[in-house]
């Protein structure tokens, strides 16, 4: 096991697409690292240049000690899960498995006998005779992963090893995933889109965007301090809600966001721990707003106090069960930046990018299963103010100390 | 065009036509309804009627050669006991036959064997390996396939002459390889190049080196084309004629050129010739079927995802 470090990697491929931007990212050695992103942000060509598949156009990577720039995938002792699986159709489970131990030369026995122990913890015992073309999804996923674990590499690197299977399976899996990769303490570089398989499986995640990488933290400080509106708006589901709001400063000190014709104030403890917020008092801003931080004022009984309220109409109801995701529109314009496009075009929606000078921007609450929210109805929401997120709206940077 | 009758409403409008969608191809139906008895009946009928020339050689081979010239050889079928061995006897006999046979052999194995190994690298080369005018050289590789063969005989010849290959079996291999390489390395290539890529790097990421991959995984996944390919060049080589005729003396004739010597100095001696077709025959037969069912054999499914 090793650390593999990227320094200042950079990847123009020979048609002049570049597709990483001085890459600086450290996985430590046992850790399990996600670089999730957008589609085409250049997650996979990081991976491949880290496993030898793709030539490194700028900076290095190094494995253990070692720069690797110039040593062949063969030499580099990491094992790759591929999304495809990529299993050698014409051998068997149990040649599959054992194919990388056998070009290593090993003995028969010994080759055997790490085969059977893969196999067992994989559940693979009584399917070792069968071919690829035999097993279902999850078993072949579940042999790709073999083939890598009974290499003992130095490294782990996985691209989207769970995307080809279905959505109950690919919960499966991931539990499977992070169970093995626990036990067996191996660096693991793990790459995905999906950002609940990210923040589910990593130590650490790194977000990237359109080749450059956005934020590096565990999981719990990328949801909770976003550095970004990137960061903010890809991490969490439902999305966090952005609008424009102003900031005010009224005669006693005290700040409050406008937020359409509705005013928050903002608690003390935000600004002591955004000292750059001051700055930006009778200017206009991002506001962020979980969808969990809006709760239903009906269902907690007491009247929410002043200026930590939104009213609006519901315009949608989604029952989910466990919960109820209420759409409600309020008289602000909704942020629209460069970011916000970007992830809309991610999903797919890029015509439902709103409009910036729209008056009215639709939020998203997430209640509980018992809220009494109507479609058509008016909900009074109480606000959970202390975990509100401000960002710049030119630069898109969260509002923190640094002015 | 005018179409009077068509627009006349008086008279009655032609019954509406079958929709094209549903209706299904003779072919499609045909094969649709393999499955059941009639149809394997009718079909093992046609393959009897094809194999019926090939039978008649074959007991025509089997027939007394007097018997041969006085009555059809079906008639040999109303009494089986005048089938004798003595014609196979005779050819074995026949210096000239026996020796053709074996250059025949000695000239197709090395010919079919030297181009699938050839033409493998080449087309392993030329769809996975990254060398600057890779596609420009394949290109010419795929222009060489349309150079007819006479172009080259009196080339080859003199170069032959030089060299001392003119009536050898290894100047005749060398030609036959020469001219089979272009339609291997087109075709082989073209079946590696669809091969999955992560299969490749997984190898590759396995520890695997440009030589092992190409052993232990296109080899085996490009068995359907190289099977196909090897009986292509199989066939082609052992039933040429033209360039054993120039490039061949008598010591090193294939058997194509010693039956078609064999039918000149006798005239009708028959009894040379039946045997000495069906044995030519029969070689490739068996090849086909040793190989067959890789051409039928799906070996990709499976591979990815
Ligand atoms: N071989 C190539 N030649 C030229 N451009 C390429 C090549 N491979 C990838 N790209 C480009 O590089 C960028 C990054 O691609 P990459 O495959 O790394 O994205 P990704 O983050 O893995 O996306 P996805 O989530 O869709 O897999 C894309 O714009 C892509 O079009
Ligand atoms: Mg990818």
């Amino acid at each position: 096991m090793a650390e593999v470090v990227l320094d200042g990697v950079g990847k123009v491929y020979t048609d002049g697409t570049r597709a990483v931007t001085s890459l600086d990212l450290t996985v430590a050695d046992g850790e399990f690292l996600v670089l999730v992103g957008p589609s085409g942000c250049g997650k996979t060509t990081a991976l491949r240049m880290v496993a030898g598949l793709e030539e490194i156009s700028e900076g290095t990577v190094s494995i253990g000690d070692r720069v690797v720039n110039r040593v062949p995938s063969r030499d580099r002792d990491v094992a790759m899960v591929f999304q495809s699986y990529a299993l050698y159709p014409h051998l068997n489970v149990r040649d599959n498995i054992g194919f990388g131990l056998r070009l290593r030369k090993l003995p028969k026995t010994e080759i055997r006998e790490r085969v059977d122990r893969a196999a067992r913890t994989l559940g693979l015992a009584e399917h070792l005779g069968r071919k690829p073309r035999q097993l279902s999804g999850g078993q072949r996923q579940r042999v790709a992963m073999g083939r890598a674990i009974v290499r003992e590499p130095q490294a782990f690197l996985m691209d989207e090893p769970l995307s080809n299977l279905d959505a109950k399976l690919r919960v499966q899996m991931r539990a499977q995933i992070a169970r093995l990769t626990r036990e067996l303490g191996v660096t693991t570089l793990y790459v995905t889109h999906d950002q609940t398989e990210a923040m589910t499986l990593g130590d650490r995640v790194a977000v990237m965007k359109k080749g450059v990488l956005q934020q590096v933290a565990p999981p719990q400080e990328l949801y909770d301090h976003p550095v970004n509106l990137f960061v903010a708006g890809f991490i969490g589901s439902p999305a966090m809600n952005l609008l424009t709001g102003a900031l005010t400063r009224d005669e006693a000190g005290d700040f409050a966001v406008d937020v359409g014709s509705q005013r928050l104030s903002v608690p003390a403890e935000v600004l002591a721990a955004r000292p750059a917020l001051a700055g930006y008092a009778g200017r206009s801003l991002i506001v962020g707003i979980r969808p969990e931080d809006l709760h239903d004022a009906a269902l907690e009984g007491a009247e929410p106090a002043p200026g930590a309220v939104l009213r609006a109409e519901a315009d949608l109801v989604e029952a989910m069960g466990s919960e109820v995701l209420v759409h409600v529109s309020v008289d602000a314009p909704p942020a629209v930046t460069e970011d916000v496009q970007e992830l809309a075009r991610d999903v797919g929606a890029e015509e439902q990018v709103p409009d910036p000078d729209a008056a009215h921007s639709e939020l998203v609450a997430r209640f509980g299963p018992r809220t009494r929210a109507r479609e058509g109805a008016g909900v009074v929401m109480r606000v959970a103010t202390d975990r509100l997120h401000f960002f710049d709206p030119e630069t898109g940077l969260s509002i923190t100390e640094d002015a | 065009m005018s179409a009077p009758a068509a627009s006349d409403p008086t008279k009655p409008s032609p019954p509406p036509r079958p929709e094209m969608g549903i209706r299904r191809g003779l072919a499609s139906r045909i094969v649709g309804r393999t499955g059941g008895g009639l149809a394997a009946v009718l079909l093992a009928l046609i393959a009897l009627f094809w194999l019926m020339p090939t039978f008649g050689l074959l007991v025509s081979s089997l027939r007394d050669p007097q018997e041969m010239s006085k009555s059809g050889w079906w008639k040999v079928l109303g009494k089986p006991s005048d089938l004798t061995f003595s014609n196979y006897d005779k050819l074995l006999d026949n210096k000239d036959m026996t020796r053709a046979f074996f250059n025949t052999i000695w000239i197709t194995v090395p010919s079919t064997l030297l181009v699938i190994l050839i033409g493998s690298l080449a087309a392993y080369a030329f769809a996975w390996l990254e060398f600057p005018g890779r596609d420009w050289l394949f290109l010419v590789v795929v222009g060489l396939l349309v150079v007819p063969v006479q172009v080259a005989l009196i080339p080859i010849s003199k170069l032959y002459g030089d060299t001392g290959l003119f009536g050898t079996i290894t100047g005749v291999v060398l030609f036959h390889v020469a001219f089979g390489l272009p339609f291997a390395v087109f075709l082989l290539r073209n079946y590696f190049a669809g091969i999955p890529r992560d299969l490749l790097e997984a190898a590759r990421m396995d520890g695997g080196t440009d030589l092992t991959i190409f052993f232990r995984v296109i080899l085996p996944l490009g068995l359907p084309a190289i099977a196909s390919l090897g009986i292509f060049q199989f066939l082609w080589v052992w039933n040429d004629m033209l360039i054993a005729l120039i490039y061949a003396d008598t010591e090193s004739a294939p058997l194509t050129v010693a039956l078609q010597s064999q039918s000149r100095a006798f005239g009708a001696n028959i009894d040379v010739l039946a045997p000495g077709a069906f044995l030519s025959l029969i070689v490739p037969v068996l090849v086909f079927f040793g190989f067959q069912r890789y051409f039928v054999q799906g070996v990709m499914a499976g591979a990815v995802k």
